[in-house]
């Protein structure tokens, strides 16, 4: 039998793997101890777990172990790089560069920076979602410090040239950092190869579990250091105090390592099933996917349905656990910043629906989504006096609609 | 969003979709909203001339389960009332009916609106005057 609602929102959050709470289980009760403490078996059995859990997370990203911070998650370890770098590196530059399809917790850091004197380049993008390098290279001044752009976009999964990106940034002697939490555990993160200097990623993002993540500090060619954001016992190389979160690095450890052995069976299978989504779901007239489909990555479609409104949406696949491309929060809807940038009028970004597939994905969820989805369009559609003007040929645009 | 049961019920089973024949002179059509404010509501009434009964009240509405749901409503109470009753029903006896929270009176305003549009079509067709504007809720 069919468990519903089916979970789609795998770019939110994923489940945990029962492989990762196996490993991560005696850490809670009989491993216990405290990393950082030196004196005792206990102390350095959790010390011993740390390390191998570093050691299995250099191995996804081809890394050295030491060069592992470990933080709260993604949003701490995107504010501890950024603050970070623009406290250290003060004297050299205030000048930063992201784009404006960045995650708030980069683009908030950002701004909160602007007020401390800061300067900021906001990117645009194109139509598919991507920065253009020639923009980027041509913002780049003696005074930029970091260049900040994801590896891949939490709402439409697209995956920036960042190879590129991190030559032009190298090039005038700016740090990049790469925020990779949608990335690392999917697609093939290789921190020497792609030319990363710092790097967050988050472990629920990647069957690990919630409230642990890390930062990939490069230790060499170019030696990265960064501000401490919080004061204390000095853990984690002086970069971020606070008792390490043992299970939950045993967790990540683990998430990583299933990551690599599983990366190339896992993408071939969720790929083969986000296609044939798309597929289906690209019959309904007047639907379209949105950003690249070419650099994007393997789980995730995102993709407007025209003259249907997203709150209706939302309700009418009520079965389905995915993202709209609105805020329904308030009574003025806010459409997806990230839709917006791509240059989606207001209408087509509400209008839109965010799918995340995972590892747990069925075969048999994907054919019941894509028939509720289709359902749910159609009955909307036909309710709509918007789908019917259109079906009648009538320009929308030539209408004077009375604003409210 | 947690809606009220009626909501749903209006959302799910929604009464009185459709088009009318807008050509015909007892007809009344209103077209509120805006595809950019993501709600458009089109309420049309028939109306039997000789009675000035409601005899007839189709939608079409782009929106939010409220906005379906208060256009839905709508239909129901237009049939079988006279133009000028039709003309008294007030928004907040549709947030009343389907417990809309706060933050969706506006579609039981629009759906207000779409009846005092409907009708002053229907008048405008038939040499009437016109209806001193609906009231403003912008």
């Amino acid at each position: 039998m069919l468990k519903l609602p089916i979970y789609l929102d795998n770019n939110a959050t994923t489940p945990l793997d029962p492989r990762v709470l196996e490993a991560m289980l005696p850490y809670f009760t009989e491993h216990f101890g405290n990393a950082a403490s030196r004196n005792h078996a206990f102390g350095w059995q959790a010390e011993e777990a740390v390390d191998y859990a570093r050691e299995q997370i250099a191995q996804l990203i081809n890394c050295d172990p030491k060069e592992i911070i470990f933080t709260s998650g993604a949003t701490e370890s995107d504010n501890l790089a950024i603050k970070g770098v623009y406290e250290m590196y003060a004297q050299k530059g205030n000048h930063i560069i992201t784009a404006t399809t960045e995650h708030k917790a980069v683009l908030d850091t950002c701004k909160h920076l602007e007020k401390l004197g800061a300067r900021v380049t906001y990117l645009p993008v194109n139509a598919e979602g991507l920065i253009d390098l020639a923009e980027l290279e041509a913002a780049m001044t003696p005074q930029t410090i970091l260049v900040s752009i994801m590896y891949a976009n939490n709402e439409i999964g697209v995956i920036q040239p960042i190879r590129e990106i991190s030559a032009i940034a190298k090039k005038y002697g700016a740090l990049f950092f790469t925020d990779g939490t949608q990335s690392v555990g999917k697609i093939p993160v290789d921190v020497i190869a792609d030319g990363i200097d710092l790097m967050s990623f988050s472990g629920h993002k990647m069957y690990g579990p919630k409230g642990i993540g890390a930062l990939y500090v490069r230790r060499k060619n170019p030696r990265v250091k960064v501000t401490a954001q919080m004061d204390g016992g000095g853990h984690e190389r002086g970069m971020r105090s606070g008792t390490l979160n043992v299970p939950g690095i045993v967790g990540l450890g683990k998430a990583c390592e299933l990551a690599r052995l599983d990366m190339d069976a896992d993408t071939q299978r969720i790929a083969a099933m986000r296609d044939r989504l798309e597929r289906e779901l690209l019959t309904l007239e007047e639907s379209y996917v949105n950003g690249s489909r070419e650099h994007r990555l393997p789980h995730t479609t995102n993709i407007s349905f025209k003259y249907v409104e997203g709150e209706g949406l939302m309700m009418g696949v009520k079965d389905l656990a995915v993202s709209s491309g609105s805020a329904c929060t308030s009574a003025s809807l806010e459409p997806s910043y990230v839709l917006k940038a791509l240059g989606l009028s207001d209408d087509l970004a509400h209008s839109s629906l965010r799918f995340g597939l995972s590892r747990f994905t069925t075969d048999e969820q994907i054919d019941y989504a894509i028939g509720h989805v289709k359902e749910a369009v159609t009955k909307l559609r036909e309710m709509s006096p918007l789908w019917e003007m259109f079906k009648e040929g009538i320009d929308l645009n030539s209408i004077e609609w009375a604003e409210h | 969003m947690a809606y009220s049961d009626k909501v749903i019920d209006h959302y799910s089973n929604p009464r009185n979709v459709g088009t009318l024949d807008k050509s015909k002179k007892n007809v009344g059509t209103g077209l509120v909203g805006a595809p950019e404010c993501g709600d458009v509501m089109r309420l049309q009434i028939e109306v039997d001339e000789t009675t000035n009964i409601i005899t007839d009240a189709k939608f079409k509405t782009f929106g939010c389960g409220s906005a379906i749901a208060s256009s839905s409503l709508a239909t129901e109470w237009l049939k079988g009332k006279s133009v000028d009753e039709a003309l008294a029903i007030d928004n907040m006896e549709i947030v009343e009916e389907l417990a809309l929270p706060p933050v969706k009176i506006h579609c039981s305003v629009l759906a207000e609106d779409a009846i005092k549009a409907a009708i002053n079509d229907f008048r405008v067709k038939n040499g009437l005057p016109e209806l001193e504007a609906a009231k403003s809720h912008h």
